[in-house]
């Protein structure tokens, strides 16, 4: 067991954890948006910097991807971390003033109006949508374009990705909820990559219930599992 | 030529093309690197190769072709020895005069020759240039004594005997410590001292330890290690193959930025010689050391000379940083152990092998040894790359090198370490170049760019300029960096353009803390420092521009009129001429005016007016 403090109090840890998911855990409050536990940490929207001291050093980090360290000293409200949160925060507003989990930042750290002119972006790039389809499903349908300011996620050559199997995970862990998911009776779409799949019917109720392709994939990908698993819907399962 | 398999078939076969040699048959140098080539060194080596044979002289004189010798705006050079005549922009119709008067003649061909702008006198030897003279050329002077295609002329002149002699009599903890003890420091940005990055990868253990030449060079105006690559792409590799021996590595990368095709191209072929030559491959000399390294290109991303970003491409991934928590050193490139420096680190490291460490050591500051090769551009009079102790002063580079601001012009700040370095003004160029003074001051070594800056640069638009380049090569991961640097350019561009508010001083050096403090890698780090540089040492040039909306120094084109003056102007009407927005009118021989309302602000007429009297306010 690795032990550390957060705020002065000290809690345990398991090697290879890092800072974030330790604080979590234990209750305590670190805002964050290009985190997800089931996923690697990333580090892109610096939300979640704390100071950490290490020996006689202290410095201003993202804790998602500090590995934990016996001995360190974790410090989650600083004047130093707050003052850097307001800014993150007040230049993802000015990138996103419309999205809902970025003005509700804003409201809890007192941030008011971006001192920038306001663009209309729903994505903010955590590359959580990116990071889920290639590390979870394993298909890498998407991943990021271009550099800069200019930077975005999307199909290679930003055409129908052929990969894609409309699972709709990207959707799930969007944070911003820009990946938006339509369905009718016969074929989902994944909005924002231009995807759509025919559907399949339940064998037992005759409901729709998820993409062809998709389950086609989760049989190759699954052992053991009867093929006719996937002829079925999680109800009639 | 047969394999080198011991060292003492190295001693050998060094003597031999010695002993080939002959020291009194004349021999002309033609510098031929990327510079030399832009201004035609391939047609004026194709002509003297004809005329020499059409004077019956084949065989009878030595062609040496060579990379950049660093007085790049001068190339292509000429030298012709043992006469030791250096000839400067040399075009394919002065080679028949060469060949005839020099060559033939032993005539000097005046109108060649090096002339002082100043004093009108005429230069024969290379190093009575004061360009050259008040250089220390100990790792890019060998750019002039050989044939970078060539590995025996490497052999020659003493290549790959710090390689034999480490292998020789040296443990490699032997060589670790040497390096160690010379105090030498990455050349490449950060400055961290190189025995100790080999020291904590060759401790760190792992299944693999990779070395690494970084050569993704991608600084503005900076091509030193595209001057090394390219002219003496051997001594690189030297120190690449010493430094493996030390660390314990058998497999290097040369990583080289797509923008530098000769380099590659030399350097790919320098390898390709070692392996027919057996020194690199198993058993290299008859003994246990076994290295190889591989060529690698980049894509043509700024931000794959970080380091981190660099492994990710290498590894086929996009450039990306990563956090460093783990250093590279000890999970680096396949999460294995990697050493990476920078290719100039890697040429000093035989010289410091050959010469020693005290001998090293005595050059250079306390805390900064050695030479620094740095890349002399902007508003001097001779431009080029120049290679100058530690400790050297900025102004003793920008006048006795660089010979001083071109045209009329005064002094008011060079900037140092290219984008993520800082300006320094004129008050301080006194100060000894030394990697922590320019931390100090706010600026930093860097990779070696060093731009000199006149009274008619706009401190905020060089800001700007370098912020425009920063928003467009960060990679975008961090937000701090990806917003930060953009939203920092917006407002600097609208200080330029006369929108600038007040606060907007405060609002940058707010932006230049997020970005610096909450960005993952050095690019994020530093990007600030250009900006935070001119507000500390321009304020006022600031102030001018958001509260009085003037430019001072006359660029900002929103903030400035042209206009002329009634005393000066004689009426001639060449401003006229070359307006390109017809924007002037006026009679022959009476006094010309420019309407403010379609004036493009070109400065056209301003280059033009032979009397002084276009006025910039």
């Amino acid at each position: 067991m690795i032990k550390f403090t957060i705020d002065g109090i000290e809690v345990e840890a398991e090697e290879g954890q890092n800072v974030l998911q330790v604080a979590l855990d234990n209750g305590f409050d670190i805002p964050h948006l290009c985190y997800h536990e089931a996923l690697e940490p990333y580090g892109a929207c610096r939300l979640c910097q704390v100071e950490i001291t290490r020996g006689n050093r202290t410095r201003l980090t993202t804790s998602c991807n500090y590995p934990v360290q016996e001995g360190i000293k974790v410090q989650t409200k600083t004047e130093k971390v707050i003052r850097a949160r307001k800014l993150v925060i007040e230049l993802l507003l000015a990138r996103s003033p419309n999205v809902p989990v970025i003005k509700e930042l804003a409201e809890e750290y007192s941030v008011g109006t971006p001192r920038f002119s306001l663009d209309n972006d729903d994505c903010i790039l955590c590359g959580l949508c990116e990071r889920v389809c290639r590390e979870v499903v394993g298909v890498e349908a998407i991943s990021f374009l271009g550099r800069g300011s200019s930077r975005k996620v999307g199909p290679p050559l930003e055409i129908n990705p052929q990969t894609c199997i409309a699972c709709g995970a990207c959707a799930y862990v969007c944070p911003t909820n820009c990946i938006k998911v339509e369905e009718n009776e016969n074929e989902r779409t994944i909005v924002r990559w231009g995807r759509t799949l025919p559907m399949k019917k339940c064998k037992v109720c005759g409901r729709s219930f998820a993409p062809w392709f998709q389950l086609d994939y989760f049989g190759k990908i699954t052992e053991g599992i009867p093929k006719d698993f996937w002829d079925k819907c999680p109800d009639c399962r | 030529m047969k394999k080198i398999s011991s060292l003492q078939e190295l001693d050998k076969a060094r003597q031999e093309i010695l002993d080939r040699i002959d020291p009194e048959k004349p021999v002309v140098t033609i510098t031929s690197g990327t510079s030399a080539r832009a201004y035609g060194s391939e047609k004026v080596i194709d002509t003297l190769r004809k005329e020499l044979k059409k004077q019956g002289l084949t065989g009878k004189i030595d062609i040496r072709i060579t990379g950049g010798q660093g007085f790049d705006e001068r190339e292509p050079l000429v030298m012709v020895s043992p006469q030791d005549i250096l000839y400067q922009q040399v075009k394919p119709a002065d080679i028949a005069d060469i060949v005839s008067e020099t060559l033939i003649g032993n005539k000097v061909v005046d109108r060649l020759l090096y002339k002082d702008a100043e004093t009108g006198e005429t230069v024969l030897h290379k190093m009575d240039i004061p360009f050259y003279k008040a250089q220390s050329p100990y790792i890019f002077g060998n750019n002039s004594k050989i044939d970078p295609t060539s590995l025996d002329d490497y052999i020659a002149i003493g290549g790959y005997s710090a390689l034999a002699k480490v292998l020789r009599e040296n443990s490699p903890e032997e060589v670790v410590e040497m390096i160690k003890k010379s105090g030498l420091r990455g050349r490449g940005g950060g400055g961290f001292p190189t025995g100790r990055k080999w020291e904590s990868c060759r401790n760190a253990p792992g299944k693999k330890h990779y070395v690494i030449c970084n050569a993704d060079e991608g600084d503005p105006g900076a091509y030193m290690d595209r001057g090394l690559l390219e002219g003496n792409p051997h001594s690189v590799l030297e120190g690449m193959m010493i430094g493996a021996y030390a660390i314990g590595s058998d497999e290097g990368y040369v990583y080289v930025r797509y923008e530098y095709p000769l380099a590659s191209e030399n350097v790919e072929r320098a390898i390709e010689q070692l392996r027919t030559y057996g020194l690199l491959g198993k058993n290299i000399l008859g003994t246990h050391f076994n290295f190889d390294i591989t060529v690698s290109r980049g894509g043509g991303a700024f931000i794959c000379g970080e380091s981190t970003a660099l492994m990710a491409s290498l590894e086929g991934k996009a450039g990306e940083p990563r956090a460093k928590h783990i250093h590279t050193v000890e999970s680096g490139l396949w999460d294995q152990p990697t050493d990476l420096n920078n290719v100039e680190t890697w040429a000093n490291v035989p010289l410091i092998i050959n010469k020693g460490v005290d001998w090293y050591t005595s050059i250079g500051t306390e805390g900064s040894k050695g030479t620094k090769i740095f890349s002399l551009v902007g508003k001097v009079k001779n431009t080029g790359l120049v290679e100058v102790p530690m400790g050297i002063t900025i102004r003793e580079v920008v006048e006795n090198i660089g010979g001083g601001i071109s045209g009329n012009g005064k002094l008011k700040a060079v900037q140092t370490g290219g984008p993520s370095g800082g300006a320094i003004p004129t008050s301080l160029i006194d100060m000894p170049i030394d990697y922590d003074r320019l931390t100090e001051v706010g600026s930093m070594m860097g990779s070696g760019g060093m731009i000199v800056m006149d009274d008619k640069t706009c401190m905020v638009d060089i800001a700007k300029y370098f912020m425009n380049f920063l928003k467009d090569e960060s990679c975008g991961k961090c937000t701090t960096c990806r917003e930060g640097t953009r939203r920092m350019y917006e407002v600097l561009n609208a200080i330029t353009e006369g929108k600038g508010k007040e606060g907007d001083i405060e609002l940058l050096e707010d932006l230049s803390w997020i970005v610096a403090e909450g960005s993952l890698c050095a690019l994020g780090q530093t990007a600030p420092n250009p900006v935070l540089s001119t507000i500390k040492y321009f304020r006022d040039e600031y102030e001018a521009h958001i509260k009085e909306k003037r430019c001072p120094a006359g660029v900002c084109k929103a903030l400035i009129t042209y206009s002329i003056d009634e005393a000066k102007c004689t009426g001639c009407g060449v401003c006229k001429t070359v307006c390109p927005a017809d924007a002037i009118t006026g009679k022959k021989k009476e006094l010309h005016t420019i309407d403010p309302d379609t004036c493009i602000r070109c400065g056209a007429c301003l280059a033009a007016c032979n009397f002084d009297a276009v006025k910039v306010v």
